[in-house]
């Protein structure tokens, strides 16, 4: 690990101002960016800690939530307004990592979180743009089954590997930042950027600019909603394909969906053109297959990564399929 | 200045070089071997330790100054004095290792489950996630204890100690919930 210095933030201000020279990086959990320090891969000249930030979680009018980017995410996950307004996100941060990272992890690294794919790690064996602007991309013809089959560039077909990021986008969660301009507040959908020319952004934060906090708006159909992840092994595993959906039935009609895809795009997929296409159908197989296609039109297979778009398909459905038939609110695992 | 951490009840000085993981200061610098190295990245649980008492973490991707002023406990903590933990007796009569490499893991991590798991933290088999009292089944030990990798396999026995310290029945068809 190359050396750095270790500073404490107490606050925001604190924290803006101790990571806005060039090099400095946030520290939370650590759990990724301390694993990348130790590959070589991240090589920051200071590390701010901003653990001690606020991780408080607390009620907006309405029933929406705040939430410090300090929150680990087991505080996050066990919260109870969170398991009930908004199942969907307890499930998908239980299906993260471990016990023991998602009680070290933060709601802002969660965020941040890096790719895991391998040739980004390999910094000595392998090309990576993300890594190294310019340089070319391994994966692209490489082993690229875990890759992305949605929002792709030839510069990059790396996958956001978050489970917790699905559910936020698929509730618009909105992120609260700070930075030495001044304080602003972005949706969650408009965070992380697809790939394009350069992979090496991948969110729109500007260099220095901290997360201090999520917003959950009120959202009372996300009470009926739940979170499903299809990976190689049970537990502890990246997903292949998951899904974050919840749905409001009217008279046997979508009266509103929202639905989000994990582990096929360089961020967390939206499923926009589903949504329009299931709103107003009736809730049932045809429509949700229908729709279903319709949104995986775009996607776009690598040499070892097709099987992700039909997994896609069949996840979407089966899961607008239980919410479908469990109706009551507080969806059981589906 | 104070930039110390308690280890085991112990107050010690932090190392000053902040690179070093919390599992290296254990081992390396207070010689406290208990503590496994196994993948130094994250993906096996041999290196957890608790903190503040029952807060189960990854001490490989834990860097040693982050835990200022907090306690940590390792599996050298667990017993008092000659007398084992309880689960460490449990782990002895369900046959809960073999190599025995990845049992100061499992050990602390099960601590740290049992206390997440009363508190009402859902796990992704949980079936309904708005109760707080969670049974202490066969499938919720299993997936709670996912991040401790065993490679001699001994999970059978791993999870039969850890769901009968707790209360629970080892078999899932008559799991009964611990009150």
């Amino acid at each position: 690990m190359t050396p750095f210095t270790f500073a404490r933030a107490h606050d925001a201000a604190e924290a803006v101002r101790l990571g806005a020279p060039a090099g400095s990086k946030y520290l939370g959990g650590g759990t990724n960016l301390v694993d990348l320090m130790r590959e070589h891969v991240e090589q920051p000249s200071t590390l701010v800690d901003v653990t001690g930030l606020s991780g408080a979680i607390d009620e907006r009018p309405g029933g929406g939530l705040l939430i410090g980017a300090a929150a680990t995410n087991t505080a996050l996950a066990e919260h109870r307004a969170v398991r009930e307004r908004f199942p969907m996100l307890a499930r998908a941060i239980a299906a993260g990592a471990s016990g023991q990272i998602r009680n070290m992890a933060t709601v802002a690294g969660n965020i941040l979180q890096r790719t895991r794919c391998t040739y980004f790690y390999d910094h000595l064996g392998s090309r990576c743009n993300k890594r190294q602007p310019g340089q070319g991309c391994d994966a692209l013809d490489g082993i690229n089954r875990n890759h992305a089959v949605l929002g792709a560039s030839s510069a990059c077909v790396a996958t956001h590997p978050s489970d917790m990021c699905v559910a936020l986008a698929a509730l618009d969660a909105v992120v609260h930042l700070e930075g030495s301009g001044g304080a602003r507040s972005v949706p969650f959908t408009d965070f992380h950027l697809l790939p394009e020319d350069h992979p090496e952004r991948e969110t729109m934060m500007l260099p220095g600019e901290l997360i201090t906090a999520i917003e959950l708006k009120p959202l009372p159909m996300a009470a009926h909603s739940t979170y499903r992840k299809v990976r190689d092994r049970a537990s502890y595993a990246f997903a292949l394909v998951s899904v974050a959906a919840a749905l409001e039935v009217e008279d046997g009609m979508v009266k509103e969906v929202r639905l989000a895809l994990g582990g096929v795009a360089h961020q967390p997929w939206r499923a926009h053109t589903l949504e329009h296409m299931l709103r107003g159908r009736p809730a049932a197989f045809a429509a949700f297959e229908t729709a279903a296609a319709g949104e995986m039109l775009a996607a776009r297979p690598l040499r070892d990564n097709g099987f992700k778009i039909e997994l896609a398909q069949r996840t979407m459905v089966a899961v607008l399929g239980a919410l479908a038939a469990s109706g009551a609110r507080g969806a059981a695992r589906s | 200045m104070q930039s110390t951490v308690t280890i085991n009840g112990a107050e010690v000085e932090l190392p000053g070089d902040p690179r070093v993981s919390l599992l290296d200061f254990l081992r390396e610098h207070l010689h406290l071997s208990g503590t496994k190295k196994g993948c130094d990245q994250g993906a096996c649980g041999a290196c957890t330790v608790l903190v503040d008492g029952e807060r189960r973490i990854l001490s490989c991707l834990a860097l040693a100054v982050q835990y200022q002023g907090r306690k940590i406990t390792s599996v050298e903590g667990l017993a008092q004095e000659d007398t084992l933990h309880p689960l460490q007796q449990a782990f002895i009569e369900h046959d809960g290792f073999q190599c025995g490499y990845c049992t100061p893991g499992q050990l602390c991590s099960a601590v740290g489950m049992a206390a997440e798991l009363r508190r009402g933290v859902p796990s992704y088999v949980t079936d309904d996630i708005s109760t707080d009292t969670i049974e202490f089944s066969h499938d919720e030990v299993r997936e709670r204890m996912s991040g401790n990798l065993c490679r001699c396999g001994a999970y059978n026995g791993i999870v039969a100690a850890v769901t009968e310290h707790n209360g629970g029945q080892a078999r899932q068809s008559t799991a009964q919930e611990d009150a």
